[in-house]
């Protein structure tokens, strides 16, 4: 295998396809986007993720055209794209309601944004005939919109939104409407149509798994501010904040002082009547300061008796069991009273499983296992 | 049993409230006239049996229709009531549609009180409102008591007794039903299909023209029709506010029935009206049902 990387964020050379620089928007007294500065380079899977009203969908209609920032400029391949309204700016968009025409059948609401561009007749039928066969749809060309299911509504939507070739195309909670099984093979299908067309796709979503799947990076947002950018592996391994592990999956916070001990590695005192725990962070701190450790769930190992040579270890007893079927959570109440989760794998039949509830057990993690955090 | 019943409920309705008057007009259109108390020959007399019955359907025939196509008063009278409907829905439909749109658009907290302002007219009997309309239009009324002190116009305008002042009368009258069924349509248009026409390549009037516009035509024609097919046999606005020069239907009906006392070829007038109204009736019916269709 001699490829490369797809990783433009990390050449310096490379130009962004979209810049935000410091775009605040406003509506009355509440702020929306709040002085946010965002590169997104070309061929990028970009995913906004945040909880409702964290200001994402405020950042995509301002890509779209329908709002405009109170302050800053949005640069579409180095040009400023503000002062252009949305009928003019080479983005397309996939609506969350998917805004399908509902007066036009679905051969005639692709071909909707083509005919604005007065393309020959011959070129335009060629063009929407190759976009039913990218979303395969081609055998519910004359239906209405409302003579088909939902999944093949979603996929003319997608269609139609990506028939007139932008340069970028957004996609507001694409799969929201779907159920979830569907929503899992659409997101393999987004991937591989992404890929085929090239286009830079910027989805908004609440849905953290999707994000994870699909994008290249993902942007964790909360109230109109960017709280960390980066690929999905490193926003579940490295978040840079309590808030972004915490969004992301599951995960266990252990709050506590450190102290340093040796290089890099930190003595964790955080509660009384327990062993100080260990951990390494490239992250100075110093002694006294406050820090968190979060660590994931499926990180800590689950024991009947007290692992020999483990870094961190603690004793409580099994206080809830979460079956998920292949994984089960284990949620282990300490002397103390604080829960830890720790998740393990159902290679046995369950049957046969090794603790029950009110089990003594121990759970133990490598220094490297968490991240420590200082807020 | 109960089934029957639900369903009888309205057949009698329909029954006793229009068929059995409809049959009863027919008939009258097809007996003579007659100087008696009803004014019109023959009436069914049962006690003679049989035979009675015999005679009654011999002395029924088609006359007074022979009679309507005789004098082109009558089919001037229809032309001109066609004429002033269609023109008065065109109107309702130019004025009704922008306020449509407008409420459609409006905030929403503002909605239920541009639908009363829509509706409050009601309230107040139509007759009256009528007459008001003779006191704003007259000579010496309201709105050339206005244009004079302003200096627009040195002459009082001749407005009422004119078709102008029929047509501001109609138009009037039957707007909220123009309004109502169009601002149905367009509030329950989804937003986001205007911003997806714009996001496609659409200028604000593209987007109107090939969005909006399609999507309320529902609402268009079922307000077109409820304007339509009642201004075709109106009678109070023309009578109080046309001239002589203006010709209705439902003014001709009326003369025939009590100036005239002519109730066999008034009847006759009646149903030809009926007649012509069944078209766009029908027309109606068939727009509402394609619409529920594609609610499904």
């Amino acid at each position: 295998m001699n490829s490369t990387v797809f990783a433009p964020w990390d050449d310096p050379q490379e130009k962004p396809l979209i810049r935000f620089r410091n775009v605040t928007k406003r509506f009355g007294d509440f702020t929306a986007i709040d002085n946010l500065s965002l590169d997104i380079y070309q061929r990028e899977f970009f995913a906004l993720l945040g909880p409702s009203g964290c200001g994402k969908t405020t950042m995509m209609r301002l890509l779209a055209g329908f709002d405009n920032p109170t302050e800053g400029r949005i640069e579409l391949s180095g040009q400023n794209i503000v002062p252009v309204p949305p009928n003019k700016r080479a983005v397309n968009m996939m609506f969350q309601s998917y805004a399908l025409f509902p007066h036009l059948s679905v051969w005639d609401n692709i071909a909707f944004g083509l005919r604005r561009d007065n393309m020959p007749k011959h070129d335009l039928a060629d063009r929407v005939e190759e976009m039913l066969k990218l979303t395969r749809l081609e055998k519910f060309a004359r239906r209405k919109p409302h003579q088909i299911s939902g999944g093949q509504r979603q996929r003319v939507a997608l269609a139609r939104s990506l028939a007139k070739a932008p340069k970028l195309l957004l996609l507001d909670e694409p799969l929201g409407a779907l159920d979830k099984k569907l929503r899992q093979d659409t997101q393999f299908e987004l991937m591989d149509i992404q890929e085929k067309t090239g286009t830079t796709f910027v989805i908004v979503t609440h849905d953290q798994e999707e994000a994870m799947t699909v994008a290249s990076r993902v942007a964790v947002m909360d109230e109109g501010k960017l709280i960390q950018v980066a690929t999905p592996d490193r926003i579940y391994e490295n978040p840079e904040s309590v808030y972004v592990a915490d969004f992301i999956g599951d995960v266990n916070i252990i709050e506590g002082r450190a102290s340093a001990q040796g290089e890099d590695t930190y003595r964790i005192d955080w509660a009384e009547g327990q062993a100080p725990l260990l951990a390494t962070s490239p992250r100075p701190f110093s002694d006294g300061d406050t820090c968190h450790l979060a660590i994931r769930p499926e990180k800590i190992t689950i024991s009947a008796d007290r692992p020999e040579d483990a870094a961190n270890a603690v004793q409580g007893k099994v206080h809830d069991i979460a079956y998920l079927g292949n994984l089960s959570t284990y949620h282990v109440e300490l002397a103390s009273g604080a829960i830890i989760k720790a998740q393990t794998a159902n290679t046995r039949r369950i049957s046969r499983r090794s603790f029950t509830w009110e089990d003594p057990v121990w759970l133990s993690w490598t220094a490297t296992a968490g991240v420590l955090l200082a807020n | 049993m109960r089934r029957f019943f639900l369903i009888a409920v309205p057949y009698v309705w329909l029954l006793a409230l229009f068929l059995i008057p409809f049959v009863i007009v027919l008939k009258i259109s097809l007996s003579d006239v007659a100087l008696s108390i009803p004014p019109y020959s023959p009436t069914l007399d049962l006690s003679a049996g049989w035979q009675g019955i015999k005679d009654f359907f011999a002395a029924l025939d088609f006359e007074n229709f022979i009679w309507l196509t005789g004098d082109d008063l009558y089919w001037k009278a229809y032309l001109s009531s066609l004429k002033i409907a269609v023109m008065s829905t065109a109107l309702t439909l130019l004025i009704g549609y922008p306020i449509a749109y407008g409420m459609a658009r409006a905030p929403e907290e503002w909605r239920a009180t541009l639908m009363m302002l829509v509706i409050l007219p009601f309230w107040t009997s139509f007759l009256i409102r009528v007459y008001a309309w003779m006191g704003i239009l007259s000579n010496e009324g309201f709105l050339n008591q206005l244009l004079m002190w302003t200096g627009i116009i040195s002459e009082p305008l001749t407005i009422l007794n004119t078709n102008t002042a029929v047509y501001i009368g109609i138009v009037y009258t039957y707007l909220p039903f123009m309004i109502l069924p169009i601002y149905a349509a367009l509030e329950r248009m989804d937003g986001s299909l205007i911003e997806a026409a714009e996001d496609l390549g659409c200028s604000r009037a593209q987007a109107f023209w090939l969005v909006t516009i399609p999507l309320s035509r529902p609402g268009i024609a079922a307000g077109s029709f409820l304007v339509f097919i009642p201004a075709l046999g109106e009678f109070v606005i023309p009578s109080l506010l046309g001239g002589s020069g203006t010709l209705m239907i439902g003014k001709v009906l009326w003369e025939e029935f009590f100036s005239n006392r002519d109730w066999p070829v008034a009847s006759a007038v009646a149903v030809v009206l009926l007649l012509i109204l069944v078209i766009p009736i029908v027309l109606f019916q068939r727009n509402q049902q394609k619409q529920a269709e594609a609610d499904q």
